[in-house]
């Protein structure tokens, strides 16, 4: 588990346009300078929010690379229940779910 | 000179990013008292506008995480989000990097504070000085609080700090606003956003209004991860302020907003 490098990783590319540049250009190459395990790596790779978020992702950083990657909000929230549908509850951090999968609390 | 006005208000990204989705009336009302908390503010003619702020990993991280911060810049930049998801242009916010040294070297005095030459402001700042300070004509001194990643600073010393900036302002000749931004209970960037402990969250009104200070640091942060969710621990910004204006709030809004994830809230308060 190196949830820390994963948010490292995202607070580097939420803030610098340089680190965005090299997630767009060369995403393997950028992820060299992280210590990610498989999971994490993937669910990077792949853009997949929603496991981030079960990975225990702190929702401010994940907010922000939604946004960056151009997720609107609607499809943001859905992605994290369809991550927890898929994978099971948050596993660390302190952005737990404590609605279920089906409720769309502020209509979204 | 001294502090010359106190207020807390919310910073809620959705409260400009999402405003299209919100309930028109809901928004309007909110946005009116915001607006209206900026004419409160510019009639007490401050010299600069410290904003105690919880910033969410945008100068910050867990590699080297301050407690506290304060800037001291001539400018800062904001906001570091996209400013379409935002709603709210790119711009300069000019800062007074001489103000902002001797303010943190009063601070200092009593808490060990950080301090930052650099500081791009993100929704935490951004979202209130759209409202306050729409023109972006007023130098600002930005404070951080670290509400993001434990271990948090206790509530006492979020008290002591608000103690030591009213310490620190009334050191200087300048005339000094405060304002203090954060939810109350909130969920936000989850599932659970727009989930708002509305009895919470009066409850910790009521107490901040009485600037009832033991009943203002009665609170756990098991409690209020529990009750108020991951973004109550913003409190401490709002006993920042309770703490250095000494004085009794007033409450001008109050309204669960769903789509903006908190209950948006404006008050000021008096200065003693």
């Amino acid at each position: 588990m190196s949830l820390y490098a994963t948010q490292k990783l995202l607070y580097h590319l939420n803030r610098d346009p340089a680190v965005q540049q090299r997630y767009r250009e060369d995403l393997p190459a950028l992820l060299e300078g992280y210590e990610l395990d498989a999971e994490e790596r993937e669910a990077v790779l792949a853009g997949d929010v929603g496991k981030l978020y079960v990975l225990g992702v702190n929702g401010q950083l994940l907010m922000h690379f939604a946004a960056l990657v151009g997720m609107p909000w609607a499809d943001y929230i859905e992605a994290m229940r369809e991550g927890v549908r898929r994978h099971g509850p948050v596993r660390a951090g302190v952005y737990a779910m404590t609605t279920s999968t089906d409720e769309k609390v502020a209509g979204v | 000179m001294s502090l010359v006005f106190a207020a807390i208000c919310s910073h809620a990204p959705g409260i400009t990013g999402r405003a299209h989705l919100a309930d028109p009336a809901k928004k309007d009302a909110l946005h009116a008292e915001l607006y209206r908390l900026g004419e409160s503010l510019r009639e007490a003619r401050p010299d600069a506008l410290v904003v105690v702020a919880a910033e969410h990993f945008a100068n910050f991280f867990m590699d080297n995480m301050p407690a506290y911060a304060m800037g001291m810049a001539d400018h800062y930049e904001g906001p570091i989000e996209d400013p379409a998801w935002l709603g709210i242009a790119r711009t300069r916010i000019p800062g007074n990097a001489a103000l902002s040294r001797r303010l943190i070297g009063e601070v200092m005095q009593e808490v060990d504070v950080a301090f930052a030459e650099e500081w791009r402001f993100d929704h935490g700042i951004m979202v209130p000085l759209h409202f306050l300070t729409p023109r972006f004509d007023v130098a600002v001194v930005p404070v951080n609080i670290n509400c993001q990643g434990p271990p948090l600073t206790p509530l006492p010393r979020a008290w002591a700090f608000g103690e030591a900036l009213r310490r620190a302002a009334d050191a200087v000749p300048e005339r000094i606003a405060l304002v203090g931004t954060g939810g109350i209970s909130h969920w936000p960037a989850t599932p659970d956003s727009g989930k708002v402990n509305e009895a919470w969250d009066r409850e910790f009104l009521d107490r901040w209004t009485r600037n009832d200070r033991a009943a203002l640091l009665d609170y756990s942060d098991a409690q209020t991860y529990r009750d108020a969710g991951q973004g109550g621990f913003e409190i401490r910004t709002l006993i920042t302020v309770a703490a250095a204006a000494r004085g009794r709030g007033e409450l001008r809004h109050y309204a669960p907003i769903p789509i903006f994830s908190v209950g948006c809230t404006v008050a000021t308060m008096s200065i003693q």
